[in-house]
């Protein structure tokens, strides 16, 4: 079953590579997809870096782009200079509260975080229909309800980048924010708690770290670099509206599951996680020429991603297992917490393209 | 308008509730099987959208639900072999390979009825089985004994799972494994075939409680579970791993979706205020869990995997 990625039709796979990476528009769309999986990412790196299982993405996603949607709908008249900072911030908290909410039932009620953020995300999707259908709806749209906003105020719209491609500053930012990921768990006596408590919370708690707060903090974090990339999706879109399509992930476009996958494939490491998540980009545009090519449905991509991240659990435990050995036989390890290189793509994204 | 508190109106939603909670019934009695085992499986969303649809299209092929039926205990049965070798052999992390098979149901399912099947054809369902003498009790007839096989099923297997995990020798191994793996691995039970025959079942009902979903509705759809199985396994809190708890969880369950509905139907509520009535679920949950997480203890060894060498 797994083929190797040169084994599979190859008409498919040219107009996949094309389709992401055959040229500079290309190349700019593909970093557009990727900045959201980087956002959400860097997030997913925090939280399970801490030992904080995070499933919540697509709902802290969510509330950041409502929260930023509100800035810019509250103060339309700032220059973008003040506003661009002001609704990214806005997004930041408003994934940051979403997020923290979780982490404060796991640290004080126990809750399992994986089921609470489930829950979230669905409650986070249904009263953003409730405020596109009523708070928030476009007044210009008429009898007929979209479920979206008004066009938001231009002095949001992230800058394009200079080069003529769609490409803006989301990009920018999304790379900040990655460096600032490691930065945080890297290079902060917050990220070596962080790390601490994620690698063995009760040892942590006997040499006197506030695991509780930890845990608060790290899905806060976690729900803010969603919060962002919730922003970015907003005001970088082309319509610069919040928009429900009416389908399953709507405008956030499953980002928050895709982000933990790219985070699995760089390692749980946000620096590995750029290129991790310019790859899976490129997946995300490629698929669709790939899918103009042989006629086979979206979904496939979300297939594909299912088995991307059974392939990658099942490879991590293999991975400590073959460094382990490694390290018995006598090889320097390269530092503790340097990340291993994302993996080269193989064996699952050639799998179901054969079958498809 | 209509009002909600009506005789018929409040007997029709507590039948209807009584169907809506059937899958919850079945994913989560199977995933209390397995959890009582010591394994986790998020994926209970991925398995019940890939019974669903292999009940659908089987039925929709050959015309009878019976086939259906078959088709989805074989893909359940798969899938949980699939499982059972990603988290006992490659010992995978159980929480996230749980949401991979979730997304691989997701869009494995919506694949193949875009390509297969493209636009919504209607199959024709099981049909109600009116149990004799009872059913024809006013009220308590049409709300208990009025309903189609699966749900007799499920609430009979209720009784059947407690038995089977309190009163056998399989049911004995079970616990053991689950909360002490060394413990039982050092009085000759095989954990990972123990947890691998937990798997199979568990999958097999979340298949199942897929099929009872589509049968019901007679139709399949983009995400037809939108989240059940999720809250399946936080019914499975929710009754502190036991299987009546798990029934009251899912008679709960169904009766908020089975009124949600019902307010919708009314129109007592309807718009954009539908929408915050559908978090309701959700929310619920959530409240749930906060009151249940502290009271009992989950299995010892819950998402730990066993390596004799380590």
């Amino acid at each position: 079953m797994l083929l190797a990625l040169g084994a599979n039709p190859i008409t498919g796979y040219a107009a996949l590579i094309d389709g992401a990476f055959g040229g500079w528009d290309e190349l700019a769309d593909t970093s557009i997809k990727a900045m959201p999986l980087l956002l959400v990412g860097v997030g997913i790196c925090i939280a399970f870096r801490a030992g904080v299982i995070n499933i919540g993405g697509e709902g802290q996603i969510i509330a950041g782009a409502i929260a930023s949607t509100v800035v810019a709908l509250a103060l339309p008249d700032l220059p973008r200079i003040m506003l661009v900072p002001l609704v990214l911030v806005g997004g930041a908290v408003g994934g940051g509260i979403w997020g923290a909410i979780p982490g404060a039932l796991k640290a004080y009620a126990g809750v399992n975080e994986i089921l609470s953020t489930i829950m979230m995300n669905l409650v986070a999707a249904q009263f953003l229909s409730f405020l596109l259908q009523d708070l928030l709806t476009d007044k210009a749209s008429g009898a007929i309800k979209i479920q979206q906003t008004e066009r938001l105020t231009e002095n949001a719209d992230l800058p394009l980048l200079p080069g003529g491609t769609r490409l803006h500053l989301g990009v920018l930012i999304a790379i900040l924010i990655a460096v600032l990921g490691y930065v945080l768990l890297f290079r902060s006596a917050l990220g070596v708690r962080l790390r601490a408590v994620g690698h063995n919370a009760n040892a942590s708690r006997y040499a006197g770290m506030p695991v509780k707060k930890s845990i608060v903090q790290a899905l806060a974090f976690s729900g803010a670099c969603a919060g962002v990339a919730g922003a970015v999706l907003v005001f970088g879109s082309e319509s610069h509206r919040l928009i429900a399509d009416g389908g399953a992930s709507g405008f956030t476009q499953s980002a928050g599951f895709n982000g933990i996958v790219a985070a699995l494939f760089g390692g749980l490491s946000p620096l590995a996680v750029i290129p991790a998540a310019f790859f899976f980009g490129g997946m995300l545009t490629g698929g669709i020429a790939l899918q103009q090519e042989l006629q086979v449905p979206a979904a496939l991509i979300v297939a594909l991603n299912g088995i991307v991240v059974l392939f990658v659990v099942a490879s991590l435990k293999l991975k400590t297992r073959l460094r382990a050995w490694a390290e018995a036989v006598g090889s320097e390890g390269s530092g503790g917490t340097a990340s291993p290189p994302p993996e080269p793509a193989r064996g699952p994204a050639g799998r179901e393209a054969s079958d498809g | 308008m209509g009002d909600f508190f009506t005789v018929s109106v409040l007997v029709a939603t507590l039948a209807s509730g009584i169907r809506l909670g059937t899958p919850f019934l079945l994913a989560g009695l199977g995933e209390t099987i397995g959890q009582r085992s010591g394994v986790l499986n998020l994926g209970v969303e991925g398995v019940m959208l890939l019974g669903a649809f292999s009940a659908y299209y089987v039925t929709l092929e050959t015309g009878s639900a019976v086939y259906g039926i078959f088709g989805a205990i074989v893909v359940g049965l798969i899938m949980g072999l699939v499982y059972a070798f990603i988290t006992l052999v490659m010992h995978a992390q159980q929480g996230i390979s749980g949401i991979g098979m979730y997304l691989f149901g997701l869009g494995f399912t919506d694949l193949l009825f875009q390509k297969n099947v493209g636009t919504p054809k209607p199959i024709r369902g099981l049909g109600e089985v009116n149990i004799p003498l009872l059913s024809d009790i006013p009220k308590v007839g049409e709300i208990f004994f009025q309903h189609s096989l699966p749900v007799y099923f499920a609430f009979a297997l209720v009784p059947l799972v407690w038995f089977m995990i309190n009163k056998t020798t399989f049911g004995l191994n079970i616990r053991a494994v689950g909360e002490t793996p060394e413990a039982a691995d050092t009085l000759g039970v095989s954990v990972n075939m123990t947890r691998l025959a937990t798997m199979l079942i568990g999958s097999t009902m979340a298949s199942l409680a897929g099929a009872a979903l589509a049968l019901e509705v007679g139709i399949f759809q983009q995400n037809l579970t939108s989240g059940q199985g999720f809250i399946a396994i936080a019914l499975v809190y929710f009754g502190a791993w036991r299987s009546y708890g798990v029934m009251l969880g899912a008679l709960l369950f169904g009766i908020v979706q089975a009124t949600v509905l019902q307010l919708k139907t009314l129109g007592i509520v309807e718009g954009a205020n539908s929408s915050l009535l559908a978090m309701a679920p959700a929310v619920l949950t959530i409240v749930v869990l906060v009151i249940v997480s502290r009271r009992v203890a989950a299995p010892g060894a819950l998402t730990r995997p066993f390596d004799r060498s380590a």
